[in-house]
């Protein structure tokens, strides 16, 4: 799914100007703990995996810039700081801000079609059968 | 020429060191960052690039958290890329214990951060081919991770 449709689908707003508006979102992870998100990275680069989470510091950014994680959505109305917002346009991540809560995040990307990441591979596997 | 072949193996191709501050939060994760970006430079294969990013930024959160001051040096060999990162802080008493997925003796203000789980060395060692800790209560850690190029996970 474009990113501007999960724009759409979760009545968010993009707190960084960014050009990446087009990027294709297949995968996400829900997590307020760094070492989580970074444990349960997956192999590939193509930055096709948003990350959901509460936490709006800048490690935030650097861990998703680590992990290859290409957009992220802050939930509860959180707006990040300048410096955060400054470091995703420096690595070229997206920002979103939605009021949605976590779970309500999670439940209408899931149902729209946007797997966990940790399902990543499952459809090549299916394919190869 | 056996012994010629063994020279060239261990030349290091690439070598870049760093300085981490601890307590600086502001800038942690830079080094880890640069690393990840020179080794896409030089054209490694995203996944060791991923692993080595992921060891990497651990390590220079844990220096963060709780050293005064550390280095990170890594070294890109032929057949493996060793980072070595070595700290003055307070040391860790048991290595056994704190190799423990979720255990953790980081602050609230860590824990807020996203970090202190108790996921960083147990993360770093999943990362790493060859992985060797190292602590001196009181003086300091020195981690050792080697990634093989062409290895079990290469």
């Amino acid at each position: 799914m474009i990113l501007s449709q999960i724009r759409e689908l979760l009545n968010a707003e993009l707190v960084s100007e960014q050009e990446a508006h087009s990027i294709d979102i297949k995968f996400a992870k829900a997590s307020d703990l760094m070492s989580d998100v970074l444990a349960f990275s997956q192999p590939f680069s193509d930055r096709n995996t948003l990350l959901i989470t509460g936490l709006t510091n800048k490690q935030v950014v650097r861990t998703c810039e680590i992990a290859g994680i290409g957009a992220i959505v802050f939930v509860r109305g959180k707006n990040p700081s300048a410096e955060t917002i400054e470091l995703a346009q420096q690595c070229n991540i997206p920002l979103l801000t939605t009021k949605l809560k976590m779970y309500e995040v999670c439940g209408i990307l899931y149902t729209n079609g946007v797997s966990g990441a940790s399902t990543y591979g499952d459809e090549e596997k299916r394919n190869e059968k | 020429m056996e012994m010629k072949r063994k020279g060239m193996k261990n030349r290091v191709l690439f070598q870049q060191e760093f300085e981490i501050q601890g307590g600086d939060f502001v800038n942690a994760g830079e080094s880890s960052c640069k690393i990840r970006n020179t080794l896409r430079e030089i054209g490694i294969n995203s996944d060791i690039i991923r692993r080595i990013a992921i060891a990497a930024y651990e390590a220079e959160m844990n220096v963060v958290m709780y050293a005064q001051h550390g280095t990170m040096k890594i070294n890109v060999y032929q057949d493996n890329i060793l980072l070595i990162i070595d700290d003055k802080g307070p040391g860790i008493e048991n290595i056994e214990l704190a190799m423990k997925p979720g255990f953790s003796t980081a602050t609230e203000e860590m824990r807020e951060m996203g970090f202190g789980a108790g996921m960083g060395l147990p993360n770093i060692k999943k990362n790493s081919d060859v992985f060797q800790i190292t602590s001196k209560v009181g003086q300091g850690t020195s981690l050792e991770i080697k990634i093989l190029l062409n290895g079990k996970n290469g």
